[in-house]
C-alpha cells in the first residue's frame, strides 16, 4: 500500500491507546488515518501480555492481551485504518511534520492534520533506583523478561528474585513459575503492595511465592551472571536497617519498579510535559499545548487497567478527527486560481469552493505573448482539464475571459489549485 | 602446543596495547595481540573519565608527566587518522572558596614545568560566566585549553583495528598463563590457547602487569593496587556542562569531577577506592553517595533523577619508583626493557594519565626496541587510517536516505533511545575486530545506553547476533563466557537432578503439571 503524504490523523504506537484512537478517529469522520508501528504486528505490549484480564470493562470478557489487541486491530483495518508497521518516527514537528524511517519504507516525511501520541511507557531501570554491586547478566526489567519468555520462546533464567511488586512483575512471577523456574521471592521497599490486589492473589499467593514488604536489594552479587541477590530490610526513609542483610542464590533478578512515560518525541513537538505524571499536560480531550497534537494512554500518565487505557484511546482519537476535519475545513475552503502557460495573472486570484454551487463564475486574465492561431483557454486541475472554451486568437492587448460552470463543482472540491493557460489549438 | 612464531606478542588489549599494536604495525613484524577478555578494551581503559589529560596534575621530572605532555600533542592526528570521537574544549580544575586557591597556583606551576601549553588562571566571575551550572561559590580557576575528551571504547577499537589491517593478529579470550624462557630470554608465552612463540613479549596487561612480570622473574616488589572509581552517568540534554571540571586535586587523586561526554551526556566521578580483587567492579552505596557529595560541590544544580548509569572502573595503581634523579615518586609508569630478562618490552602501572599517555608510550616502546638493536623496517604500504563506520543517528537525513536505500537495515532502528540501527550492529558483528557480545556492541554503537538501558534492544540484539554469528541465542553473552542471558527454551524440560524434589513439593498447584 502507497503512503500518503498528508493524513487526517496520524497514531505513534499502535498499542491500546494507539488502536482505540484509530478506530474512534475513523468512526468520527477522520478520512485517512495511519498508525505508525515500531514493531512488526500491531498490538504493542499487548502482544506480549499473554496472561488474561483484558478487556472486563470493554467488553465485559476476560481475554489474554494478545486477543484484545487483535479485535481493536481488525476492527480499525476494517474501518481503513492505514498502516505502517516496522518503522520508528524519530521527529515530530509542533508543525505536525513526522519523520519515520523503516526497514521497508525507508525514510518517510509526513504531514497530519492531528496527531495522537500513544508511544505508551518504559521500564525503570537499575540505574534509575541506583542498586550498588557488579554489573554480570542476569537483571532484567519485568517486560524485557516477558518479551522473552512470552514472544521469543527463551527462559533468561532458572532461579529468580523479583524486585517491586508492580503488576507486571507479579504476573512475571506466576508466568516463570508456569514454565518451570523458581521465583525464590518478591521483595518491595514500599510497607504495601504497588500492584492489583487480584495479582496478589492470583500470582503469588495461589503459587506460594513469598512477597516481603518494607524490603529491597542492597546488592548485587557475580561477575559474569547473577550469582545472588542482598536482600534487606528497610526503614521508613527506605534506608537500609543494618543486620537484617540475607544473602538470596538466584541467577536472575528482575525489576518491576514502576514505569515512566515515553516522552522524547512529545518533546522534540514542543508538547509541555507535567513533571509529576511524567506526561504531557492535556485538556478534556487529551490535546496537548500544542494545537492538533493529542496523547492517549500510559504516555499521558501510567494505568493499571488496560480498558481506561481504550477508553482515553477513543477519546483522543475522536478529538483528533474532530480536529482535522475542522482544519480540512479551514484550509480547504478556498482554491487559489493560478496563472498557466501564456497567462500573465488570473481574477479572481481565490474562490470559494462553494461559489459552483449558486452559479458558474467568470475568470478574466490577460496573455503574455499573442497567438494569431486558435487556441484553447483551459481550466486545469494538474494534468486534468476541468474546462475549456475556444478563440481564434489571444493578444495581451486584449482581455481574456473563461467560464468555470457549476458542473466542475466535484472537479473543484478534489483541486488544491486549479491553473488556466492559454494554448495553440493545433494537431487537433 | 603450536609452532607459530611471532616477532612480538602484545599482551593486552586496552588503549597501551592497541596502541603499541598499530604502532608497531608500521614495521615488518608479524605481530599477535592476545586479550584474556571478549573484546578489547575490558579493563581500566573501559571505565574511566575519558579525557585526555594536559599534563599539570603529574609530578614534574616524572615520566607520568613526559608521556602525558608528549601524548596530548599527538591526539589530534591521531583522531584524524583513526577517526574516533575527540574534542579539544579544554578543562578547568575548579576553587571553592578562597582555602583553595593556592592550590591552583601549585598545579598552574606544575604545568610549566612539565611543559603544558595554554594555561591560564581565571578569577571567579569569570568562571561563574563561562560555565553558569556551576557552583557559585567558586573563587578562581585553572584554565588548560589542551585538555580534551574522547571516547575511549573507540579509541582502542579504531587503534586495534588499523593494527588488523596492518596484519596484525588479534585473538580474544586468550589469556597469558606464563612464559616460555630459554637461557635468560623470553622465546615464547603461554596461554589458553596453546604456546605461541616470539622474538620480543610486551607486558601491556594494565591491571595483571604486575602478575604478568612476575612470570617473568621481574621486580617482584612491584605491585598493581587497584583503585576504585565510581561513576554516575545522567540523561543527555538535562543539564549541560560545556567542558571538563575538575575539583582541586587531592593526594592519591584527581579528584571528583563532573565532565561532558563526547556523546552529550554529563558524567561524575570518580572516587578513589584500594581494593584487593582485580575484578571487582562493584558499585558500593557509600561510593556512589562520596562522588554524590563530590560532585554537587562543582555544580549544585545536579538532581539524582537524571541518572541513567553507574559503574565502576579500575585504575592500576603501581609502585614503580620514579627513575629521574632528584624526584622522589613512587608511583610512576614503568616502560622498560630489563636487564635480567631479554625479549621482554614491560609496562607497569599505567594508570592516569595512561590513556593520553598511550600513543607517546607506543612510540616509546618502539624507541626501546630500536636502542635494543632491534631493526625495524618501515612496510611501504602501511595504511594509517581507518575509517569509520556511519553512526545513523549523526547523519543528515539525506545521507540517511541513501544509507538505507543502499541497504535497509539502515533502517531498523533496533535501539529506540539512542537511534542504532541493525545496519549498525551488523558492520560492528563483522568489523576487523569482530564482535560477539552484547557489551562490544553497546561500546561500539552505544545502544542500550540511554533511558531504557537495553529494555527495549536486549531481546532484538540477542537475535542478530545469534544470526549473524550462526549460533543459538541461548550462547549469546553480554560480556564473554559465563554472562548468558539466555538459559533455555521454554516447554523445555530441565535436567532431573537440577529440580529438587523439595522445590517441587513446594511449588505444587495447578503449576505441577509442567
Amino acid at each position: 500500500m502507497a503512503l500518503k503524504t498528508k493524513y487526517d490523523v496520524i497514531i505513534i504506537g499502535s498499542g491500546p491507546a494507539g488502536l482505540a484512537a484509530a478506530v474512534a478517529a475513523k468512526k468520527e469522520g477522520a478520512e485517512d488515518v495511519l498508525i505508525v508501528e515500531r514493531d512488526k504486528e500491531l498490538g504493542g505490549i499487548l502482544l506480549q501480555c499473554i496472561h488474561n484480564g483484558f478487556g472486563l470493562e470493554t467488553f465485559k470478557e476476560d481475554m489474554p492481551g494478545p486477543s484484545y489487541a487483535q479485535r481493536f486491530a481488525q476492527e480499525a483495518l476494517s474501518l481503513g485504518v492505514e498502516t505502517l508497521p516496522d518503522a520508528m518516527v524519530l521527529d515530530v514537528t509542533s508543525t505536525r511534520h513526522l519523520y519515520a524511517i523503516g526497514k521497508w519504507s525507508g525514510l518517510v516525511d509526513l504531514e497530519a492534520r492531528a496527531i495522537v501520541l500513544s508511544m505508551g511507557c518504559r521500564e525503570r531501570t537499575r540505574p534509575q533506583i541506583r542498586i550498588p554491586g557488579t554489573r554480570p547478566a542476569g537483571v532484567y526489567t519485568a517486560g524485557t523478561a516477558q518479551r522473552f519468555v512470552n514472544v521469543e520462546g527463551w527462559m533468561p533464567g532458572k532461579r529468580f528474585v523479583i524486585l517491586g511488586s508492580g503488576d507486571i512483575g507479579m504476573i512475571m512471577a506466576r508466568r516463570l513459575t508456569f514454565e518451570g523456574a523458581k521465583v525464590e521471592r518478591v521483595l518491595e521497599i514500599m510497607p504495601f503492595l504497588t500492584g492489583l490486589t487480584r495479582n496478589y492473589v492470583q500470582c503469588l499467593l495461589d503459587y506460594n511465592i513469598p512477597l516481603q514488604l518494607g524490603h529491597t536489594v542492597k546488592r548485587i552479587l557475580g561477575n559474569h551472571r547473577v550469582e545472588a541477590i542482598e536482600a534487606v530490610r528497610v526503614d521508613a526513609k527506605w534506608n537500609p536497617i543494618p543486620g537484617t542483610e540475607e544473602v538470596i542464590p538466584c541467577d536472575t533478578l528482575l525489576l518491576s519498579v514502576g514505569l515512566t512515560p515515553e516522552n522524547e518525541l512529545s518533546k522534540k513537538a514542543g508538547v509541555l510535559i507535567d513533571p509529576v505524571t511524567g506526561g504531557p499536560f492535556v485538556d478534556e480531550g487529551m490535546q496537548t499545548n500544542v494545537p492538533g497534537i493529542f496523547a492517549a494512554g500510559n504516555v499521558v500518565h501510567v494505568y493499571d487497567l488496560v480498558d481506561w487505557v481504550t477508553e482515553a484511546g477513543y477519546l483522543a482519537g475522536r478529538s483528533a478527527a474532530r480536529f482535522a476535519i475542522a482544519e480540512r475545513k479551514r484550509a480547504t475552503g478556498q482554491v487559489k486560481l493560478q496563472a498557466g502557460d501564456n497567462v500573465r495573472y488570473v481574477v479572481p486570484q481565490v474562490m470559494d469552493r462553494e461559489a459552483l454551487a449558486q452559479s458558474g463564475q467568470r475568470l478574466q486574465m490577460r496573455v503574455v505573448k499573442p497567438i494569431e492561431e486558435k487556441v484553447w483557454v483551459e481550466i486545469m486541475d494538474g494534468q486534468n482539464l476541468v474546462a475549456r472554451k475556444g478563440q481564434r486568437y489571444a493578444r495581451p492587448g486584449e482581455m481574456v475571459t473563461v467560464d468555470l460552470p457549476q458542473k466542475a463543482y466535484d472537479a473543484v472540491q478534489k483541486a488544491d489549485h486549479l491553473t488556466v493557460r492559454v494554448v495553440k489549438r493545433g494537431g487537433e | 602446543m603450536t609452532d607459530k612464531q611471532y616477532d612480538v606478542i602484545i599482551i593486552g588489549a586496552g588503549v597501551v596495547g592497541a596502541m603499541i599494536a598499530r604502532t608497531l604495525s608500521r614495521y615488518k613484524l608479524d605481530i599477535l595481540l592476545i586479550e584474556k577478555d571478549a573484546d578489547v578494551c575490558m579493563g581500566a581503559s573501559a571505565a574511566n573519565t575519558a579525557i585526555v589529560h594536559a599534563g599539570y596534575d603529574p609530578p614534574p621530572g616524572s615520566l607520568k608527566a613526559l608521556m602525558n605532555v608528549t601524548g596530548n600533542r599527538m591526539w589530534d592526528t591521531l583522531a584524524g587518522e583513526l577517526n574516533f570521537p575527540f574534542e579539544r574544549r579544554g578543562d578547568y580544575v575548579v576553587a571553592v572558596g578562597q582555602e583553595e586557591l593556592p592550590k591552583l597556583d601549585e598545579l598552574y606551576q606544575a604545568g610549566i614545568k612539565n611543559g603544558v601549553p595554554g594555561m591560564l588562571m581565571l578569577g571567579g566571575d569569570e568562571v561563574r560566566r563561562r560555565e553558569p551550572n556551576i557552583n557559585p561559590e567558586v573563587s578562581g580557576a585553572l584554565w588548560a585549553s589542551t585538555g580534551g575528551i574522547c571516547d575511549p571504547f573507540a579509541v582502542v577499537i579504531a587503534a586495534a583495528e588499523n593494527a588488523v589491517v596492518n596484519g596484525v593478529t588479534v585473538m580474544l579470550e586468550t589469556a597469558c598463563q606464563g612464559f616460555v624462557i630459554e637461557g635468560q630470554r623470553i622465546v615464547g608465552v603461554k596461554t589458553n590457547r596453546g604456546t605461541f612463540r616470539c622474538r620480543w613479549a610486551i607486558n601491556a596487561a594494565g591491571l595483571y602487569s604486575d602478575v604478568v612480570m612476575h612470570e617473568a622473574g621481574l621486580r617482584p616488589e612491584f605491585k598493581i593496587t587497584p583503585r576504585k572509581g565510581e561513576y554516575y552517568v545522567f540523561d543527555r540534554a538535562e543539564i549541560t556542562i560545556n567542558n571538563v571540571l575538575f575539583p582541586v586535586p587531592t593526594k592519591v587523586s584527581k579528584g571528583i569531577l563532573v565532565t561532558t561526554t563526547v556523546h552529550g551526556n554529563t558524567i561524575i566521578g570518580p572516587n578513589a577506592q584500594d581494593v584487593e580483587d582485580k575484578e571487582d567492579r562493584a558499585v558500593t552505596a557509600a561510593g556512589l553517595d562520596e562522588i554524590w557529595q563530590g560532585a554537587v560541590k562543582l555544580v549544585p544544580k545536579l538532581s539524582l533523577r537524571q541518572v541513567i548509569a553507574v559503574f565502576a572502573g579500575l585504575r592500576p595503581a603501581g609502585n614503580g619508583e620514579c627513575t629521574t634523579p632528584g624526584v622522589n615518586y613512587k608511583h610512576d609508569f614503568v616502560i622498560e626493557i630489563p636487564q635480567q630478562v631479554s625479549g621482554l618490552v614491560n609496562l607497569g602501572g599505567i594508570e592516569s594519565p595512561g590513556l593520553t599517555s598511550s600513543p607517546a608510550i607506543a612510540e616509546r616502546v618502539v624507541e626501546l626496541l630500536k636502542d635494543a638493536g632491534e631493526k625495524l623496517v618501515e612496510k611501504r604500504d602501511w595504511n594509517p587510517i581507518r575509517n569509520a563506520r556511519p553512526r545513523f543517528r549523526d547523519l543528515p537525513r539525506e545521507e540517511q536516505k541513501l544509507l538505507i536505500r543502499n541497504d535497509p537495515r539502515y533502517g531498523r532502528i533496533v535501539c529506540r533511545c539512542e537511534s542504532v540501527t541493525e545496519g549498525e550492529i551488523v558492520a560492528e558483528i563483522h568489523a576487523p575486530v569482530p564482535v560477539r557480545t552484547y557489551d562490544a556492541l553497546k561500546r561500539r554503537t552505544w545502544l542500550g545506553t540511554g533511558r531504557c538501558q537495553g529494555g527495549f534492544d536486549t531481546p532484538r540484539v540477542v537475535e542478530i547476533l545469534a544470526r549473524e554469528l550462526g549460533v543459538s541465542p541461548q550462547e549469546i553473552t553480554k560480556k564473554g563466557p559465563g554472562s548468558q542471558f539466555l538459559m533455555r527454551r521454554t516447554k523445555a524440560v530441565e535436567p532431573e537432578e537440577a529440580r529438587s524434589v523439595s522445590q517441587r513439593q513446594d511449588r505444587g498447584g495447578p503449576n505441577g503439571e509442567v
